[in-house]
């Protein structure tokens, strides 16, 4: 497209925090092996239960300290990451995808496709999505390509419902009647015209869904229906963490800090960014 | 020569079986400014969407023929319909900010439909999307290419959509109250703007309004539009000089100074409406499509 727009102006504190954490997450999720200080699966009885640095009692090289088996925390959250992220990158991005793809659609065009799809939608969001999840991964099995299955199968319609409403709107502006008058096709339009302008909308419920597919895998890990239990993610470290909650805090509050701070800068650089796509905002 | 527009008793009903336009007959002429003036609700802005195949879902045409350029809209299917409307005709829309998409630049905007839709090269289109601006006095081309709409104002978002109009060379622009929406202090530049490009390139414009202060300025034509209906149609200078119809008439009295385009209607004479209202009811009473 010829509109570039995230060219002018100054980033926010909010874009910036936000895009911060995330950038170093995503680039320790991707360099693990070469960032992270022990091996995440290397249990050693001698060093369990190891505190945090400035706690009395910790050793150096692990810097959150261990778990109940002797791993090292940060390396384990570090590895986690790379779970969390291809789950957020795959799952948001299918979800997107399919919904806004089935909202443009329906918000465009009306009438009978409207009718279907928003039936659809309907009889989906009836469905508790965390309860539905978990049937999914029951169904589908488990593994990472279920739980993004799972995660995609289930959430499209968070983009479908705003997609259609604003795609809606869109159509009747005065640019759409302009273009039909022009001569352009009905999909040329909902491409050329509408599209741009739901855009920003878009990358917000992208960024929003990331943080969204975290959670949900998390919760998975967490009723252990997600990924192999062997592979570290947040989830499992925080279901971990509550067994021993009395004896070693840490394994509990980091993964939930970790967790916390993931998803919030997902929904806040989304926002920052829809801010900035949107030129009447901008 | 065929008439550029010709609209033969055109009559369109909403779903609960009102009718919106009562078997408008309306003709303009290669060349010609006509101008459609009625008070607000009277179905102007619903002539020009009948026209330029753009009407609302729930307006249905039940009878009467269009043509354009002696082509009966009618006659053809939908692909040709669109293909001729795009390529013969144009819009000058009474909003602005909403004709233009806001996430796209005015440049992109205003070549785009040259290029796709009559398939001229990039180069081309540039060359006269340009030339265009410069009749519409706007100076600084390259930055108002570049701009978002909203990064314009007003009374430049107007001169863009007057110089988009006729970029294309359409044989008919329908205005749909052009400068309605506009500042008092720019509606008579872009009004004048209208005139002059009108004149260079020959176009015939449906010029819609509801003040008849713009009537006198801009058109050669009138027809005058009460509640879906045609009442009365002459030369402008006649209509002014001896209007026939009591309603006309009494839209003159409210227009306190007629040659003054910025003095604002006063409301129409309670009784002509009244009657004209029992006639229309009364009219109503005995329609059938196809017999009206
Ligand atoms: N989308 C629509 N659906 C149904 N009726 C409409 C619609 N838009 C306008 N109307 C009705 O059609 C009539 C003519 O409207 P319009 O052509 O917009 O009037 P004008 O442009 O002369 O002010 C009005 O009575 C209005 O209420
Ligand atoms: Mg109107």
């Amino acid at each position: 497209m010829d509109d570039a727009r995230i060219s002018r102006g100054g980033l926010s504190p909010r874009l910036w925090l936000a895009g911060g954490w995330l950038l170093i997450a995503l680039l320790a999720a991707i360099f693990a092996p070469l960032v992270a200080p022990q091996d995440p699966l290397a249990q050693d009885l001698m060093l369990e239960r190891l505190p945090p640095f400035w706690l009395d009692g910790a050793e150096p090289g692990y810097w959150l300290g261990t778990d109940s088996l002797g791993r090292d925390l940060l390396s384990r959250l570090i590895f986690g990451g790379r779970i969390a992220f291809i789950v957020a990158f795959a799952a948001a991005t299918s979800a997107c995808l399919l919904g806004s793809a089935l909202g443009l659609i329906a918000g465009y065009f009306g009438g009978w496709a409207d009718r279907i799809i928003s039936r659809v939608v309907d009889v989906w969001m009836a469905f508790p999505p965390v309860l539905f999840a978990i049937l999914l991964v029951a169904v589908l099995g488990t593994g990472l390509s279920s739980v993004i299955l799972a995660i995609a199968i289930i959430d499209w319609t968070r983009f479908c419902r705003v997609i259609r409403a604003e795609a809606m709107s869109q159509a009747r502006m005065d640019y759409v009647e302009s273009a039909r008058i022009a001569g352009y096709g009905r999909i040329g339009i909902m491409l050329r015209e509408v599209l741009p302008n739901v855009l920003p909308s878009v990358v917000a419920l992208l960024s929003l869904e990331m943080g969204i597919a975290v959670i949900v895998e998390a919760i998975l890990s967490f009723v252990n229906l997600s990924i192999s239990t062997d592979d570290p993610t947040w989830g499992s470290i925080i279901a971990e963490g509550r067994l021993s909650i009395h004896q070693a805090w840490w394994v509990l509050v980091f993964p939930l800090i970790t967790l916390i701070l993931t998803v919030l800068s997902f929904s806040q650089f989304g926002e920052a960014l829809k801010a900035r796509f949107d030129p009447v905002l901008r | 020569m065929s008439a550029c527009l010709d609209i033969r008793g055109l009559s369109a009903v909403l779903p609960n079986g009102q009718r919106v336009l009562r078997s408008v007959s309306l003709t303009v002429q290669p060349g010609e400014v006509r101008a459609l003036v009625g008070e607000s609700g009277a179905g102007k802005t619903m002539i020009g969407k009948a026209v330029l195949g753009v009407l609302p879902k729930s307006v249905r045409i039940v009878e009467g023929e269009m043509l354009i350029e002696g082509e009966d809209l009618g006659r053809l299917d939908a692909k040709a319909r669109r293909t001729l409307i795009g390529a013969r005709t144009a819009l000058i829309p009474q909003d602005p900010l909403t004709a233009l998409n806001p996430s796209r630049r005015i440049g992109a905007q205003m070549t785009d439909r040259l290029v796709r839709i009559l398939g001229w090269s990039g180069e081309r289109a540039d060359t006269r999307i340009r030339q265009l601006l410069d009749e519409v006095q706007i100076r600084d081309p390259e930055r108002v290419l570049k701009s978002y709409p909203h990064e314009l104002s007003g009374g430049m978002r107007q001169r863009v959509l007057i110089a988009a109009a006729f970029a294309a060379e359409p044989r008919l622009i329908v205005a749909d109250e052009p400068t309605t929406a506009l500042d008092v202090t720019v509606q008579k530049q872009i009004l004048r703007l209208i005139a002059q490009l009108q004149r260079d390139h020959g176009t015939a414009i449906l010029f819609v309004t509801h003040d008849l202060g713009v009537v006198a300025k801009i058109s050669q034509k009138v027809s005058v539009l009460y509640a879906g209906k045609v009442v009365e149609e002459a030369e402008t200078t006649q209509l002014f000089d001896a209007p026939q119809h009591p309603y006309t008439r009494a839209l003159i009295a409210a227009t306190p100074r007629y040659t003054d385009p910025y003095a604002s209607l006063k409301p129409v004479d309670e009784a002509v409406l009244a009657g004209l209202s029992a006639e229309i009811a009364a009219a109503d009473q005995d329609w059938r499509p196809g017999h009206g």
